[in-house]
């Protein structure tokens, strides 16, 4: 699989079929059993803390400290990045997750649909070039799915990989360059033809079976 | 990105300050370790009279048990929402992220150790700061012998189902030398006829083992994290 600069992929396919631990993989924090990963020219190990400084990873887990609060949370996580400008970054960050009024409450009386909001902030906060998100629509409202897409479009333009999983086809049909289905332990690419994501995603589960 | 010990004092500041919003790891330990502390008092102390050699053993004991607690809590918060995985993700020094969590768990016993030392003192009628400065020798360097090894213990087994019954089954053997040292010469500072020059001796076993466990957990961390 390769993925080039200002593209969005979906990882998709059925539960347990391993996608959150290929983006673990992608993200540095597995080593594949067989076959390898490289990043540019740079392998993982070779580029060690320089390349993790350009990966951003949304996890399942939401990656956040429920005894801080929203601007504890992104402003921890932003120093360990060494971030310049960094309250400037936080309040943005929380002003587009919707929490500035909250930025000092405690993430553990957050709703899901919050945490989720606040941990993509927290995966974007350093602009990564390579971002992978775990099922970035869990819990969303309408309107932050709304925001999340259009947040995607925007990474695109702005030339990040952009690889994500969901299950909810619907809403990334039409923001995706490309589809892949893990099944079997093999990569199965997703024409772009005709009918909509779900039918073409079926359609190559059921070839594949 | 920011360098080795900045990166030491962001984990350690993270950590102090969830505890003091939680407390909860310094509650648990301090009520597990004075509990340890007055079971131990009914059953060697008799008619006013401590059983002889008791206090350095209960002593070590109490900061073993309470140890093995504190390092399981500081994990399982990292495990709740694999906040290890972010820390580890971060383009930090990775054996910077183990010096933070070793830190932080070696103040809260710190606190521990505050509170019981004197009640061991007390119960035992045993005088342990009699000697202070080599007291607090043997203390730190036996804290940080045990819990040098069981920071990279408890981060190895954070995503391992069993990782509470498997933290003490790994961590005591190895601790032994640790334990026995601490033992040893504290019981060398209590006992009737003080031996000053044996409990040096342990002093300096303590120290030989913190750098061998220190190096060893520094050179290992990143490594045995790769596939958390």
């Amino acid at each position: 699989m390769h993925c080039r600069a200002g593209e969005v992929i979906a990882l998709l396919g059925p539960n347990g079929a391993g996608k959150s631990t290929f983006l673990s993989i992608a993200a540095t924090l597995l080593e594949p059993t067989s076959g390898s990963v490289t990043y540019g020219d740079h392998s993982p190990r070779r580029a060690g803390a320089a390349l993790r400084s350009r990966i951003g990873l949304l996890g399942h887990d939401l990656y956040l400290y429920p005894d801080l609060t929203g601007s504890e949370n992104l402003d921890f996580f932003g120093r360990l990045y060494g971030l310049a400008d960094l309250r400037s970054r936080v309040t943005a960050a929380l002003e587009q997750a919707g929490l500035a009024e909250r930025r000092d409450e405690a993430v553990s009386g957050f709703s899901r649909g919050m945490r989720q909001r606040l941990a993509l902030e927290r995966a974007l906060l350093h602009e990564p070039r390579l971002v992978l998100l775990d099922e970035p629509f869990t819990g969303l409202d309408d309107a932050a799915t709304t925001a999340l897409r259009v947040r995607l479009i925007a990474l695109r333009n702005a030339g990040a990989i952009v690889l994500l999983t969901t299950h909810d086809l619907e809403t990334i049909d039409g923001i995706v360059d490309r589809a892949v289905v893990l099944k079997n332990g093999r990569l199965l690419e997703i024409d772009s033809g005709a009918g909509s994501l779900r039918d073409r995603y079926r359609r190559v589960c059921a070839a594949a079976t | 990105m920011p360098g080795f010990i900045e990166t030491v004092m962001l984990v350690v500041r993270k950590d102090l300050l969830i505890e003091v919003r939680s407390r909860e790891i310094l509650y648990t330990t301090t009520f597990f370790a004075v509990a340890c502390v007055l079971v131990f008092a009914f059953g060697f102390v008799r008619e006013g009279e401590p059983i002889d050699g008791a206090a350095a053993g209960i002593l070590w004991i109490a900061i073993a048990f309470a140890g093995t607690l504190a390092l399981g809590r500081a994990f399982e918060r990292e495990r709740l929402n694999e906040t290890l995985r972010a820390l580890l993700m971060a383009p930090v020094q990775r054996p910077a992220i183990y010096i933070g969590k070793l830190t932080g768990i070696l103040l809260v016993l710190a606190v521990v150790e505050l509170l019981v030392v004197p009640l061991v003192a007390l119960m035992f009628q045993a005088p342990l700061l009699a000697h202070p400065v080599l007291m607090m020798g043997l203390l730190t360097a036996g804290t940080v012998g045990f819990a040098a090894v069981g920071t990279l213990f408890a981060a190895m087994l954070v995503r391992a189902r069993s990782r509470d019954v498997l933290l003490p089954i790994l961590l005591y053997p190895i601790t032994i030398p640790v334990i026995i040292a601490g033992v040893r010469g504290t019981a060398a500072l209590i006992q009737p006829e003080v031996d000053l020059q044996m409990a040096r001796a342990w002093l300096s076993m303590l120290v030989f083992f913190d750098v061998v466990f220190i190096t060893l957990a520094l050179w290992t961390f990143e490594p045995v994290m790769a596939d958390s």
